[in-house]
């Protein structure tokens, strides 16, 4: 019942068509083992480079017009020819374990157009945290699609998470919400790539809102993080702007090494989900477990990363 | 005045049921339109597929409105018009087929529905963002207080919030509140000198439930709380300009498609609601018909609905006597605590900033709400007679018939319409529409008044898409929040019961390796989502993965998100009539893009419907009889569970 090395190879020939069946893989439990060879035939190792896709992760509190500013997103960058997947992290999980997507994650997008792909996930109770196969979803597309989008709601702790895997971050704010200017300044909240003031057509009040973010970053020394104020409903303003800024964010980044960073932190963060404190014990610690990590080919998957770890401390015991 | 809802098919045939009606003895005309028309599109857009003709008629230019009104006395009728985003346009069709017949516009009366946020709340034909939406609004009421003095521009609705689930005093607080929204925006279009009579001239629309004296305790309360804001906010000092007028639609949330006879009375109970005292008595009362929840109410049906109205104004001492409830302590108490729960609710949306603003507030309140109804009922707190008790019954004559006691819509009519409208749009100078459009884009973008361009735009032969496209092109689209994702999980009604299926559902996603996920949809223009928006709800709560995008998709939509999303079951929900032609197109459109996850399908559907759309791959059907929504969850996880031991 295997078909990953042909979803594999449709992948790198970017056939996003693959793509559901793709997700439909990852998100299995109980095809982890699948899963981690998809990871491994996407690999930077075994493609030869970084897969080309760009990934974005967007994070803002509900209400700040995530939405409408991913439609508008969605639009610009098809209009430029380039492809989009949009990965929405949902936070709502309750009692029951089900939950309710899409509801804010209706991203307007033509049904018949190939290029576009939406797919929504539960957080699973982590406020703000990703969905367990987000980030493997993320590596994958990032194969095929040339943005990979990882939307989530909060702010404050979820811009870290994704951080690690998103090459670049870009935070959506709403006039008026002082939040993210409190969370910044408190150091609560890492600088992001990209600030976001949505509700520009507001005027003064997502000036003023623009006003504040920027003197903050000034005053933690960022002074070179873009703050842009975009309108997303008719008339539109600011997309443009926005969408450059993303991409030469990404231009000015060394990616392998920002991504081979990331794929070690998921890699000691995946170990230490499955053999706990005592496991990080016999590696000697954290730092020396990354120093040890980055001893490795920086192409290798995080699968490979978390067997090597996993062979090193039992080695050590 | 008496009338009844009506209009379907084509303009000619709709013509025919009014002048049917206006002999038998009713004294107004409502105007049904098609959802097409409601929402914006002509008969030949992928949208208005299946939906053409069926809940009302379909008016696409000035010469459907002139068949329309063909015969019928213009400047001495009293017209009602169930219209809300492209009131605009179909009033200024209204002007342009008076005009025909030489009758001024300053002559005509009637209503157009024209609210807007209740659409956004619980009636789904909304067109335009909000913000553009309150602008058409207030230029038509600043249009009409001058230009057609005895046209009620808006006829705000509380009607469809307590279809949605309100409470007696969601209903009045809700409703005041956008009324108020409205009268801010008016306010910044006309002078202080015109408030009184644009005060004067907003009317409501209201339900009434089956409890007819707390029912008619808030009609008493919207009074009072109507005169004060008047007063008060707006510094209307004339009493006649105070005072709150109202029409009713007595409610169809209750009535049942179990032993639907029983509607009869209920509809006979709820009409007492809005008439027994004289001082909150409404000035016009539509009654639903008997066999609503089956389908298309037939013109007998609808006969029977008049007769009602009739032997109560006519037959009894109703309207013989002054106020009955004067002085009474059980009824001002009952007064007291509503108009007391209204002010509170009042000041949360205010806070909210607004009506406008608060929508999603709103929204999510009447989803709760709803929610907590369906507990009720589920649990036996509340009884339905017919439904939850008392469920024997004999075999009723009056659905034996073939059709099952309602009207079949020919499916001609719409292949006929869209030839119509080509047609239409072939013979017509092109030039002129040209510089219609584009003189109605120009003051659209600006700050002027929609009213002259769309009048314009009406003689010049534009139709109800192109009018609707311009405005889209300058306004931008618009997705209206759907209130599930703040919705509470309340207690269950059986909480075992709730707790056997969550069981059975982690059972399926342990076997599919991955949780349960399920789609559910809402095909074609039909907004009526509370089953959609409950089913979404119950689901979560029962543990499942639940993408719900909202109303108005395509069948392409559906299907596209169905595939990227992965999910193991769709659920599609339609109360427009439009199933027949709906369904086995999103099926169809599933399976087009390598979907084979089963369907199930909700919404008023006749029983002989059933078998077809059994035939076309739906695996199960459920009707506004099948209320018990736990019975409905364990048969979705059951074929769900059905494919993955399948599969495995």
């Amino acid at each position: 019942m295997t078909d990953e090395p042909a979803l594999a190879a449709r992948l790198r020939d970017r056939d996003l068509a693959a793509a559901p069946a793709a997700l439909n893989l990852i998100e299995n439990r109980t095809r982890a083992a699948e899963t981690a060879e998809l990871l491994r035939d996407l690999s930077p190792a075994a493609l030869g480079g970084e897969p080309p896709g760009h990934v974005v992760g967007v994070t803002g509190p509900p209400g700040a017009g995530k939405s409408s500013l991913l439609s508008a997103l969605v639009r610009a960058w098809r209009q430029a020819g380039r492809t989009v997947a949009v990965l929405a992290v949902d936070p709502s999980s309750k009692r029951s374990g089900g939950s309710l997507l899409g509801d804010r994650a209706r991203i307007e997008s033509d049904p018949a157009d190939p290029g576009v792909i939406v797919r929504s996930t539960a957080a699973g109770g982590r406020l703000g945290g990703l969905a367990p196969a987000t980030r493997a979803a993320a590596q994958t597309l990032s194969a095929a699609f040339d943005v990979v989008v990882i939307e989530t709601v909060g702010v404050g702790q979820s811009e870290t998470e994704v951080a690690e895997v998103a090459d670049t971050v870009a935070v959506i704010v709403q006039p008026g919400s002082g939040d993210a200017l409190q969370f910044i300044k408190a150091g609560i909240m890492e600088v992001p790539d990209v600030l976001v003031v949505t509700k520009a057509d507001l005027g003064d009040v997502a000036l003023r809102a623009r006003r504040d973010l920027v003197s903050a970053l000034r005053s933690l020394g960022a002074r070179d993080t873009p703050v842009l104020a975009v309108s997303s409903v008719a008339p539109t303003t600011g997309i443009d702007e926005l969408v450059a800024a993303l991409a030469a964010h990404r231009e000015g980044l060394d990616l392998p090494e920002r991504r081979a960073e990331a794929r070690r932190t998921s890699a000691l963060a995946d170990f230490v989900a499955e053999h706990g404190e005592r496991g990080m014990r016999a590696l000697g610690g954290r730092r020396t477990a990354l120093r040890f990590l980055d001893e490795h080919e920086a192409g290798l998957d995080v699968a490979t990363l978390v067997e090597r770890l996993e062979q090193r401390a039992g080695a050590a015991q | 005045m008496m009338r009844t809802y009506a209009g379907h098919s084509t303009a000619a045939k709709s013509n025919e049921l009014y002048r049917r009606n206006l002999a038998k003895g009713q004294t107004g005309l409502s105007v049904a339109f098609d959802l097409p028309t409601q929402t914006g599109y002509d008969a030949d857009h992928e949208l208005a597929r299946g939906e053409v003709g069926k809940v009302g008629v379909p008016i696409a230019h000035r010469g459907d409105m002139a068949q329309l009104m063909d015969g019928i006395p213009l400047d001495r009728m009293n017209t009602s018009m169930t219209i809300n985003a492209t009131a605009a346009w179909l009033l200024g069709l209204y002007v342009v087929a008076a005009d025909e017949h030489g009758i001024d516009e300053s002559a005509l009366a009637g209503t157009t529905q024209n609210d807007i946020i209740k659409e956004f709340l619980a009636r789904g034909t909304y067109a335009f963002p909000p913000g553009p939406s309150m602008r058409l609004i207030a230029d038509m009421v600043a249009y009409t207080v001058t230009r057609i003095p005895k046209w009620n521009p808006i006829n705000i609705c509380s009607y469809h919030l307590q279809e949605a689930g309100a409470t007696p005093v969601q209903e009045i607080s809700f409703s005041l509140c956008n009324a108020i929204a409205v009268l801010d925006a008016v306010r910044e279009r006309v002078g202080q000198e015109l408030m009184g009579p644009v005060f004067g001239r907003i009317s409501f629309f209201v339900n009434a439930g089956v409890r007819f004296v707390e029912e008619h305790a808030k009609l008493r309360a919207m009074g009072r709380l109507w005169e004060q804001i008047g007063r008060e906010r707006y510094g209307v000092t004339d009493e006649r300009h105070l005072r709150f007028r109202y029409g009713v639609q007595v409610n169809s949330l209750g009535l049942t498609e179990q032993q639907p006879e029983n509607n009869v009375q209920r509809i006979v109970l709820e009409a007492l609601a809005v008439t027994l005292g004289r001082s909150a008595r409404a000035r016009a009362i539509q009654l639903p018909a008997w066999n609503e929840a089956l389908g298309l109410p037939r013109p007998w049906d609808q006969q029977w609905s008049l007769r009602i109205q009739q032997v109560l104004a006519l037959e009894t001492d109703l309207l013989e006597y002054p106020d009955i409830f004067e002085g009474s302590k059980v009824m001002d108490g009952l007064v007291d605590e509503l108009m007391e729960g209204a002010r509170a609710e009042m000041a949360v949306v205010a806070e909210h900033g607004g009506a406008v603003e608060a929508v999603p507030y709103m929204k999510a309140a009447l989803v709760d709400s709803h929610r907590e109804r369906i507990r009720r009922i589920e649990s036996g707190e509340q009884t339905l007679v017919g439904v939850n008790r008392y469920e024997e019954t004999e075999p009723s004559p009056l659905t034996a018939d073939a059709e099952g006691g309602i009207l079949v819509v020919d499916p001609e009519t719409e292949a006929q319409q869209r030839e119509a409208v080509a047609q239409w749009r072939a013979s017509r100078d092109a030039d002129a529409v040209e510089r219609a459009l584009a003189e109605l884009r120009r003051v659209a973008e600006s700050d002027e008044n929609i009213m002259e361009a769309t009048i314009a735009a009406a003689r010049a032969g534009v139709t109800t898409g192109e009018w609707s496209q311009a405005l889209r092109d300058v306004f931008g689209s618009y997705r209206a929040p759907t209130g599930v994702g703040e919705a509470a999980s309340s207690d269950p009604a059986h909480p075992a019961e709730l707790d056997a299926i969550r069981e059975e559902v982690e059972r399926v996603s342990e076997a599919l390796g991955r949780r349960v996920k399920i789609l559910v949809g809402k095909p074609g223009l039909d907004g009526h989502s509370n089953g959609a928006e409950q089913i979404a709800v119950r689901a979560r709560d029962a543990g499942m993965d639940v993408v719900y995008e909202g109303i108005r998709l395509t069948p392409a939509q559906i299907a596209a998100s169905a595939l990227q999303e992965g999910v193991h079951v769709v659920g599609l929900s339609i109360l427009s009539g439009s199933h027949r032609e709906l369904i086995p197109s999103v099926i169809e459109a599933l399976r087009e893009v390598g979907v084979d996850a089963p369907v199930v399908v909700g919404g008023i559907i006749p029983e002989a419907d059933v078998k077809p759309l059994k035939d076309a791959g739906v695996s199960a059907v459920y009707t506004p009889k099948d209320f018990n929504l736990s019975q409905i969850m364990r048969d979705i996880v059951g074929l769900v569970g059905e494919g993955a031991t399948a599969s495995a």
